[in-house]
């Protein structure tokens, strides 16, 4: 169940991995070592959770992997090109920030074809490309309403709507779910995981929810504070579809009292000073 | 925004809103009114210490000639000087927002423009300028021009961070983040802006004429008021007064409904209705 950091490939894995971080670290200026050197490797249509406690990297992990942050030393490949010539291997990457980040001024619809819009898209091949979204995330009927007139959840799904618009073979979304009720959550994690399944998505998703983690996952990668760092990697083996009837079996219990374990375990070890 | 259930009664005529905003303002203005006739009739003032509100009504339609050409003129002013300031200092702003440091190497010139008082340098401007109507409305524009420049200049850059990094994980070009993201963004502060300007260029062509002292058949309110002065005619330096009042409450107005034109259905500042 625990696999060591870094992975080996074995002999019969040719296929190309969607992203390898390769000793990626990221020190600021005045000496913060928000993350220390990450090696990991993560094969196409995996769903990878990077779980941690606030202030252990893993924003800053992903960021680097969208190429919104620059590592101070170390590479990040995705498909075997670095961030900046993703387009050369065909591949698309979309990004779903903790705030569903829209423009007010704009209705859904405008909202959701603005990667199209900047990429050039022509308007009526991008408006049924945005309806086709819309429809995923199942809000054909708001497309003209204002982002205020919609609530939080639906707003996130407007958010994950204008990522998935361009088919993406990478979805990246950080902590996205966040900010939501409960209830609101796990409707959305479930429609989340149909999503990944239907569209073969590769995914990585930043959470500090150790439930959540278990639920979308078929890779955690455990992250410790201060300085930010990968602790441990552990796989869920629990089949997909995951329904609501997994989160109360045993075999949940088990994953999250395991990952619950590793957590405390990491923190004590540099947490002595707070709280 | 969406369909509330319609009542089954309509709401009474005086307990709407937008009737109130209207109504409540005009009951005190009636009842100072009032209290101002009652004053000027019970005391007995005399026509040149305070004319009545009724004596500054008629005069305003007996003196209509010399007062309405000058009216003209002051609006004239006004206007040319609001547009002009609403142009440059949008001009200025992209300028600034290009790069910090242009913005910081101009900015505190922007300042200095603002902190030098008008009067003081409205006889400059009416020497080198030959034209009197350019000169002044150079003169108001100065005045006017401040508040567009630091308004919109804030707006360009108060874009969500979150947002703008979505924009350049999309490889947004400057011209789009420019177009689609920062002007938007800027847009309730360059109304908020151009509220204050509006009333700025009003004072700056009053302020203008004041100092140019043209007469003539370019003789705007102001010098309708200084010349009222010289001949101790009250009444009609108080209805020149009320046509600078109303001219600046008119403009107010015109800015708060395109502000409302142009943000009532995004922008909380314009959100009056929930």
């Amino acid at each position: 169940m625990r696999h060591p950091e870094p992975e080996t490939p074995g002999p019969g894995t040719e296929a190309v991995p969607a992203i390898e971080v390769l000793s990626a670290e990221k020190t600021y200026p005045n000496g913060t070592q928000a993350l220390l050197p990450v090696d990991l490797k993560i094969e196409e249509g995996e769903f990878i959770t990077l779980l941690g406690p606030s202030g252990c990297g893993k924003s800053t992990l992903l960021k680097m992997v969208a190429g919104l942050l620059a590592p101070s030393d170390g590479r990040l490949l995705l498909w075997r090109k670095p961030v900046d010539r993703l387009s050369e291997t065909g591949r698309k990457m979309a990004f779903v920030f903790q705030s569903p980040t829209l423009m007010p001024w704009a209705s859904v619809q405008t909202n959701v074809r603005l990667p199209l819009d900047l990429a050039g898209v022509p308007r009526a091949k991008a408006d049924a490309r945005v309806a086709d979204a819309l429809a995923l995330v199942g809000l054909s009927k708001f497309a003209g309403a204002l982002p205020r007139a919609l609530s939080g959840g639906m707003q996130m799904r407007v958010s994950i709507a204008r990522g998935l618009v361009v088919q993406p073979d990478l979805l990246l979304m950080d902590e996205p779910f966040g900010a939501l009720d409960e209830i609101t959550r796990h409707k959305l994690d479930a429609d989340l995981l149909d999503l990944w399944r239907r569209k073969k998505l590769t995914v990585i998703f930043v959470t500090h929810s150790i439930h959540e983690a278990v639920f979308l996952s078929s890779r955690v990668i455990m992250m410790a504070a201060r300085p930010g760092r990968v602790v441990e990697t552990f796989r869920i083996d629990a089949p997909y579809p995951r329904t609501a009837d997994f989160m109360v079996s045993p075999e949940f219990a088990h994953y999250a009292r395991q990952l619950q374990h590793s957590l405390l375990q990491a923190s004590a070890s540099t947490e002595e000073v707070s709280p | 925004m969406s369909p509330s259930a319609t009542p089954a009664r309509p709401t009474p005529w005086l307990a709407r809103p937008q009737v109130q905003r209207v109504v409540y303002p005009l009951l005190v203005g009636l009842v100072l009114v009032a209290i101002w006739q009652g004053l000027v009739t019970g005391l007995e003032l005399p026509p040149y210490l305070v004319p009545s509100p009724a004596l500054m009504v008629k005069t305003l339609f007996t003196d209509w000639a010399a007062l309405g050409l000058a009216l003209w003129v002051t609006v004239k002013i006004t206007l040319l000087a609001f547009v002009a300031a609403t142009v440059t200092g949008v001009l200025i702003s992209f300028l600034f927002v290009q790069s910090k440091g242009i913005e910081t190497a101009l900015f505190p010139y922007a300042v200095l423009l603002q902190v030098t008082p008008i009067v003081a340098v409205a006889p400059l401007i009416i020497i080198w300028v030959k034209d009197p109507v350019a000169s002044m409305v150079i003169c108001a524009a100065l005045v006017a021009l401040f508040p567009i420049i630091s308004n919109t200049t804030l707006g360009l850059r108060s874009v969500e961070p979150d947002l703008l990094s979505y924009f350049k994980l999309n490889r947004a070009s400057r011209t789009q983040v420019l177009v689609r993201l920062r002007i938007p963004s800027a847009l309730p502060y360059f109304f908020g802006g151009l509220r204050i300007s509006s009333g700025l260029s009003l004072i700056g062509a009053v302020v203008a004429e004041f100092v140019a002292g043209t007469g003539g058949s370019g003789a705007g309110l102001a010098y309708q008021i200084l010349q009222a002065g010289f001949q101790l005619n009250i009444p009609r330096m108080f209805a020149a007064l009320l046509l600078i009042s109303l001219t600046g409450v008119a403009l107010f107005v015109l800015m708060a409904w395109l502000s409302r034109l142009a943000l009532g259905s995004w922008h909380a500042s314009e959100n009056t209705h929930d």
